[in-house]
């Protein structure tokens, strides 16, 4: 079966990857999600031919709500990111299918000058290095108070005053006298705040976090983790949280998506995906954590290597690395089905992309 | 000093780290270079590494744990301290002694993406060791050693022509442990060796270290920040902080019983996937960042972000002993902590 014939795929099966993720929406969500992402596709050319990093993504994010999208590197996870933020590298880089839509707008229809105009304003991104990120030649305040001066039309002086006020949200000790700092001034963790308060600088509905404390201290992430859910509890903004890290998300999300070759394999409210994962490599995941009572036993660990994206493995791309894979798996794609009690029951928000969930989460 | 080799066994320690101290002059001016102070990367640090264990290093960014690691390879001059190898002070060697010593001490490096040459192939990169140590392998049989190595490590053996891009990071760590085994040594030093990898590599490569150590009966020197799994491979565990160790216990002693409130912090601040281990869990959040080396604290160097400071702290310097408190008890608590006011404190650990 041809890999494009996904979303068809989803018909057939009744109900598609964002229906089933909108069941979880929390209760502070509207009835329209904020953020829709459906069926995206995204390639790259490359002089070895043309590589999928998105095979048909689909998400919800709800106002306040904190969806973590988690996965190792290459499993398109910054990709859909870059896609939604529209700063993908293009080219070699196209969105080839799909829609994104904020606020009900289908956004990737926008012209670049519309979609410039919801960058800061209406969605941010933080991300993970934040040296690289910041203009090494401009003070905090500068590039802080630029957010102001280039969406609000603020004056110099006023923009300052911002800067300063920000920084003091984010808790940076005497923001008054370190407004004129240079990045390299700050430590990493206080440069990741400079960093989410120009994110926040608008007060955007949506702010996207690729990995934004993986490059910190265990000690500081704990910090910049705390700050960054409490402000987006004040300000009820959605969060999509970028990262690899399955003990990170367990905090702050409330919905998890696990993705692998470019495709969402299992999405789950937090608590459920840790106890009961529905999907092989999620579970695999988690055993390779190592734990207490395994201490001087092997560690398990997912055999082989994450594919290449110029080419996934036919059928489940998990499938090569699956212990429990069988003939299906190899040849049919298996799409995200709506997960559900042995009875029956519906599990809200559950979903898995493996032709053998059912024995996966009931054993 | 008694200190340190009394609460080990009766073994021999291979390796012994006295007071180890490292200072990178900082100097102003072009032309004529005064110093005008020192980053004290490391300070006085002490540790003993015995014969087929695997010692730990924990602890933040900058807080010199690459640093000791690179004095014992001997990579940068200590400023002060001795390094002794099987009872000899290695520290100040140089030349042709320092080569033979150097062969039972090996590397293992973080990044596996610019620790391999990309000119050499495989085959060459394991080998090259053999072109200053020839003594281990005489020139006709050095291919079948390489191969040899490649099989050991889990690479087939036919790849010993392929170049470094050719491989996965994963892969690539393969074959800088092999590298790092080809003289066997009796000592591996590991500075971050997973922690660029993907999480379901890391495993493998984990599980790799493991089966190598009981094989060849090696001892690591392991540093990492990731403290599950440094509990999970190491036998002890040392905790530094600003230069200095912290605490220093067996795996259970530090992770179960730790006595000073840097590595409580540090164990409590670890993200738990498991929601259920988190329940309950008491949170310890740090205030600020880590202090400059350059200008550490008067005292002990924790005292700027801990709940427990009193004046004491920054007068007097904890030295890193058994707390008088649990001297002579029989419980896990009764190891070494640098801290005046250490006591246990339930911390659900990783």
């Amino acid at each position: 079966m041809p890999r494009d014939n996904i979303s068809k795929q989803d018909e057939g099966g009744g109900v598609t990857t964002s229906e089933i993720l909108s069941v979880a929406e929390t209760g502070g969500g509207s009835a329209v999600p904020l953020l829709e992402v459906d069926n995206l596709q995204v390639e790259f050319k490359t002089r070895d031919g043309v590589a999928k990093a998105v095979n048909g993504v689909s998400y919800s994010v709800s106002a306040g709500e904190t969806l973590a999208v988690l996965g190792e590197s290459g499993s398109g996870k910054s990709v859909t990111a870059q896609a939604i933020m529209g700063i993908l590298d293009s080219p070699p880089g196209r969105v080839s299918g799909g829609e994104v839509r904020f606020h009900g707008k289908d956004i990737l229809k926008m012209s670049d000058e519309e979609r410039r105009k919801l960058r800061g304003n209406k969605m941010a991104m933080i991300f993970q290095d934040a040296l690289s990120s910041l203009n090494p030649v401009y003070s905090v305040g500068d590039q802080l108070g630029e957010m102001f001066r280039v969406h609000r039309g603020a004056s110099k002086k006023d923009a300052k005053l911002k800067a300063i006020e920000l920084m003091d949200r984010v808790k940076i000790p005497a923001a008054k006298a370190r407004v004129g700092d240079y990045p390299h001034q700050f430590s990493g963790g206080m440069r990741q705040r400079i960093m989410i308060a120009m994110a926040l600088a608008l007060e955007p509905d949506l702010i996207i976090a690729d990995e934004p404390t993986t490059a910190l201290d265990v000690t500081v992430q704990a910090q910049v983790m705390d700050l960054l859910a409490e402000l987006q509890r004040e300000m009820n903004m959605g969060l999509i949280l970028i990262t690899h890290d399955l003990g990170v998300v367990a905090d702050v999300a409330d919905k998890i998506a696990v993705m692998y070759a470019g495709r969402i394999v299992e999405t789950a409210p937090v608590h459920e995906i840790y106890k009961r994962p529905s999907h092989p490599y999620t579970r695999g995941l988690l055993d390779s954590i190592p734990r207490l009572d395994q201490k001087g036993q092997e560690l398990y660990a997912i055999k082989g290597l994450p594919p290449n994206l110029l080419r996934i493995p036919a059928g489940c791309a998990f499938s090569p690395r699956c212990p429990k894979a069988q003939d299906i798996c190899r040849t049919e794609i298996p799409v995200l089905h709506p997960v559900t009690e042995q009875d029956g029951t519906e599990l809200p928000g559950r979903g898995s992309a493996c032709h053998f969930w059912k024995e996966q989460i009931h054993g | 000093m008694a200190e340190l080799t009394k609460n080990a066994t009766e073994r021999e320690p291979i390796l012994q780290v006295r007071n180890l101290v490292k200072h990178f002059p900082l100097t102003q001016g072009i032309l004529f270079k005064k110093q005008v102070g020192a980053v004290k990367a490391v300070d006085g640090v002490s540790f003993d590494l015995y014969q087929g264990e695997t010692l730990g290093i924990v602890g933040e960014s900058g807080c010199g744990k690459s640093t000791v690691a690179k004095l014992l390879m001997n990579l940068e001059r200590a400023t002060a301290g001795e390094v002794f190898y099987k009872g000899q002070d290695i520290s100040k060697l140089s030349g042709r002694a320092l080569k033979a010593v150097r062969r039972n001490i090996q590397m293992v490096f973080q990044d596996p993406y610019t620790s391999l040459n990309p000119r050499m192939t495989v085959g060459d990169i394991i080998g090259e060791p053999y072109e200053i140590h020839p003594e281990v392998a005489p020139k006709g049989s050095r291919r079948q050693k390489v191969q040899e190595l490649l099989d050991v490590v889990g690479l087939n053996p036919e790849y010993i022509n392929r170049y470094p891009h050719q491989f996965s990071g994963g892969q690539r760590q393969r074959i800088g442990i092999a590298r790092g085994l080809a003289l066997q040594p009796e000592i591996i030093i590991c500075d971050e060796p997973v922690s660029a990898l993907d999480v379901s590599v890391q495993a493998q490569v984990i599980n790799l270290m493991e089966k190598l150590q009981d094989e060849f009966n090696l001892s690591y020197l392991f540093i990492a920040h990731d403290l599950s799994i440094v509990r999970h491979i190491s036998d002890r565990v040392g905790v530094m902080y600003l230069g200095k160790m912290a605490e220093i216990g067996t795996d259970a002693e530090i992770y179960e019983h730790p006595t000073h409130p840097y590595t409580q912090a540090l164990l409590s601040a670890v993200p738990v996937p498991d929601p259920d281990a988190r329940e309950g869990r008491e949170r310890i959040i740090l205030t600020g960042d880590v202090p400059s080396p350059a200008n550490p604290p008067s005292g002990c160097r924790f005292r700027t972000r801990c709940w427990k400071a009193e004046e004491k702290c920054s007068v007097e310097e904890p030295l890193l002993a058994i707390p008088e408190r649990f001297k002579g008890l029989q419980t896990l608590a009764a190891h070494e902590s640098a801290c005046h006011f250490a006591e246990e404190k339930a911390i659900l650990a990783v």
